[in-house]
């Protein structure tokens, strides 16, 4: 296809399609959507199934991913991994309980792996063969290649657990729209079917993690007030608290169980519980091999699990209070997740809020259905539908100081995106270096939270203790995403640093595990590399037009002229381009090109949101 | 507009004290919606850096005006009298027993209901005093800066015994 070059005044082609997709990456399954004809869908596999099991099998002869390789679990214990989103961005100290479950886990430099019967994984490598299961059926959905994708992480994901779901995606060759929080998803997937105005709580009990959000509704804005939550707490909990009673009551021998047993009561424990969430006074608990141990009605499963449900309580206060509001200010409860099919949980948050939570969405689906649509609309699609999302921090954000204790610098609950800087200086006569720690959590001490980067400042010149000055600045995106800069103000030469948190992949682990023959021939990745960077490409090409069409008058002719030659120029380029790395070069040079342009724009909408003009009105 | 204009320049809001929350509401809605890098998807690397900078920095100026003491220690810091910057021997030696007297009763109500209940009031009314004069301060014509920083001053600290005692009724309810 020739692709057309555009004379002044005329834009390329609008009804050119862009497949924009919300993908729920689950603890125990995962699904994509996408707005078809207006409305939000889930979309299926050639079997019409929308779950997919978050499960990945390792074989001699490749992977398999989904129902067949859960479906191997307790048959060949040693290839199957699940529940790998619970370690994501995860060092090996940070997994409760590693011994529970059904496979071994390795250190390894930043974030912990899984060792199988074929190989050591990465959590990441797990995540990103989901990931391309799912973006393979939405471009065989739609007949065409991805545009981008809105993925969703658990709102209390700390940094290094987002940049793991990040490089994930950039793995599974995804170009990444938005992270965005599953709570806030839930909301978008809620708040614009009803139009709703006002405080909303979200409840969201996963397979593994539990998050709370309190969201407040206006017109054209979905903002994050507080957020809490604990990314170890979930329905597999609840299941293995089943189980522990159960070992107790019969004097089960659980010690000589193999991985394989241990998986399979596993799996009986989760069929009783999932039975006792059909509305079921009592169910079966059976053996794995079939013979009924007793029954187990629905006040024993609320007893023996009355602690976790109490522990999503908790952060229900937390988050309420710190968002200043109280239960009775809440217009309503939404309810997200398998587990919140669970009688008990439903009772224990109506009784909380006084009021039933919504539960009239399919609470599997309810995520990657707001997820579409933020997708859709990030995409350039739905004009006046347009929503504005405003998350926060889930933790705050800080350095270790003296003695080790944490100096807080980005406090939890604040909107995003946000920089904040603080000064610091040496301690002692002709200091030329600083080290930075840079953490993350509520406790007062660094080694009681999660530690996310260390680098040092170098350069300092040599000054009297105290006279340095070292600000420094966090930078929190709107996906959440740290950056740490360090600058040394008293001296004309500024040293500073930038850092990525040490569980995020750097650019080469990226680059060894692209190359580790992941599910495709070593050519397919450079045509996907290079179709990536042409995407890329068009998209500029596009926007520059756009730009100029619409606030060309901002420049004086020469430099409008010149603006369109370049854009022209790569748009011809990206059409007869055969390397990637070349037509970056290119796409990095309009980048450049059109930044005064851009900050003219810039300024002028700034003027024109206060004073209600539109641009129309401008010309 | 620029990027270092004053916050109340920003959100087109008169500079000074009292502020109408809905305006500042309406100012910050208007800003995000037009800014955020959310609306810049696909437009470029120039694009995004200066959504994102005009982004913070209405969240920056957002989150300070609305709180009355970032409000207040801002106003002052723009009239050149940072309360921030004077050390402790600005605090008035009235103002300092009073608030450790104030300490060693708030150790000393520790479950206590009816103490705490008395303290609490107590502080209030000093803190609902100072937050009178700062607004008066700082609203007449033309403001005076020191007599408000003084006061915001003293409320920092009186802010912070509040919270504490608030934190100890809880724990007592």
């Amino acid at each position: 296809m020739l692709l057309q070059i555009s004379e002044p005044g005329q834009s390329p082609d609008p009804h050119q399609r862009r497949v924009a997709v919300g993908i729920d990456l689950g603890t125990t399954h995962s699904l994509v959507a996408a707005v078809r004809h207006g409305v939000a869908e889930c979309l299926p596999d050639a079997q019409g199934r929308t779950l997919l099991p978050s499960a990945v099998r390792i074989t001699a002869q490749g992977r398999v991913v989904g129902h067949d390789a859960l479906a191997a679990q307790v048959q060949a214990v040693g290839e199957v991994v699940t529940s790998f989103k619970r370690l994501m961005g995860r060092g090996l100290g940070d997994v409760p309980q590693p011994e529970r479950l059904p496979y071994r886990l390795l250190a390894a430099q930043g974030m912990v792996s899984v060792e199988t019967d074929h190989g050591v994984f990465s959590p990441v490598q797990l995540s990103a063969e989901v990931l391309a299961v799912l973006r393979q059926r939405a471009e065989d959905t739609f007949d065409s290649t991805l545009y981008g994708a809105v993925i969703t992480v658990p709102a209390y994901f700390d940094d290094a657990q987002r940049q793991a779901t990040k490089d994930a995606a950039q793995l599974a060759g995804i170009n990444v729209l938005r992270l965005i929080n599953e709570p806030t998803a839930a909301a978008i997937a809620y708040g614009l079917d009803e139009g709703s105005e006002g405080l909303y709580a979200i409840f969201d009990l996963g397979g593994g993690t539990f998050d709370v959000s309190v969201l407040r509704l206006q017109r054209g804005l979905f903002e994050v007030l507080a957020t809490a939550g604990n990314t170890q707490l979930g329905g597999d909990d609840y299941d293995m608290a089943l189980l522990d009673w159960l070992i107790s009551q019969h004097q089960l021998d659980a010690s000589t169980w193999d991985a394989s047993q241990r998986s399979a009561w596993m799996r009986q424990a989760r069929r009783c519980k999932e039975a006792l969430s059909e509305g079921q006074p009592s169910a079966s608990m059976l053996t794995p091999s079939g013979e009924v141990l007793r029954q187990v009605t629905l006040n024993d499963f609320a007893q023996v699990t009355a602690a976790l449900t109490q522990a999503t309580l908790q952060s229900v206060r937390q988050a309420l209070k710190d968002a200043q509001v109280s239960p009775q200010d809440i217009n309503g409860v939404v309810m997200v997740g398998g587990s919140t099919r669970m009688p008990s949980v439903r009772q224990a948050v109506a009784q909380l809020f006084g009021t039933d939570p919504l539960t009239n969405l399919n609470p599997d689906e309810v995520v990657a259905l707001g997820a579409a649509r933020q997708a859709h609309q990030l995409a350039g699609y739905a004009g006046d539908d347009n929503v504005l999302l405003l998350d926060v921090t889930p933790l705050t954000l800080g350095l270790e100081t003296m003695g080790g204790v944490v100096e807080p610098i980005v406090p939890r609950n604040s909107t995003l995106p946000i920089a904040k800087a603080q000064e610091f200086t040496t301690f002692q006569d002709g200091q030329t270096a600083l080290a930075l720690h840079v953490v993350q959590g509520e406790r007062d001490m660094a080694s009681d939270c999660r530690s996310l980067a260390r680098f040092e400042l170098r350069g300092i010149p040599p000054m009297a203790a105290g006279a340095a000055r070292i600000r420094v600045t966090f930078t929190v995106d709107a996906d959440g995403l740290l950056q740490v800069e360090a600058l040394e103000q008293t001296s004309g030469t500024a040293a500073r640093v930038e850092v990525k948190p040490s569980y995020g992949l750097s650019d080469d682990e990226l680059a060894r595990m692209l190359q580790d023959g992941f599910n495709q021939a070593q050519h397919d990745k450079q045509a996907r590399a290079l179709a990536q960077v042409q995407v890329d490409a068009k998209r500029l090409v596009q926007a520059t037009h756009s730009a100029l069409e619409q606030d060309g008058a901002l420049l004086p002719e020469a430099q409008r002229h010149a603006l369109y030659q370049l854009a022209n120029d790569l748009a011809a380029q990206a059409e007869s381009a055969t390397d990637a790395v070349v037509l970056e070069q290119a796409v990095k040079q309009l980048n450049q090109a059109t930044e005064d342009f851009a900050a003219q724009r810039m300024n002028q909408t700034i003027g024109q949101a206060l004073s209600g003009q539109h641009v129309e009105s401008i010309k | 507009m620029n990027l270092a204009d004053n916050d109340f320049a920003l959100f087109q809001l008169p500079l000074q004290f009292s502020l109408d929350q809905s305006s500042l509401e309406r100012a910050r809605h208007a800003l995000q919606l037009r800014c955020h890098p959310d609306r810049f998807v696909g437009q470029g690397e120039a694009a995004q850096r200066l959504a994102m900078q005009w982004s913070v920095r209405i969240n920056e100026a957002y989150a300070r005006l609305r709180s009355p003491l970032s409000r207040a220690v801002y106003l002052c810091q723009l009239a050149g009298q940072d309360p921030q910057q004077t050390g402790s021997a600005a605090m008035p030696a009235e103002l300092l027993m009073q608030h450790m007297q104030w300490r060693e009763r708030l150790d000393e109500a520790q479950g206590q209901a009816g103490a705490l209940q008395t303290l609490h009031d107590e502080v209030q009314s000093d803190q609902q005093r100072r937050w009178h004069e700062v607004a008066e301060a700082l609203d007449s014509q033309p403001p005076q800066a020191q007599r408000a920083a003084e006061q915001v001053r003293a409320l920092m600290f009186v802010e912070k015994l509040m919270a504490e005692i608030s934190q100890q009724q809880e724990a007592t309810a």
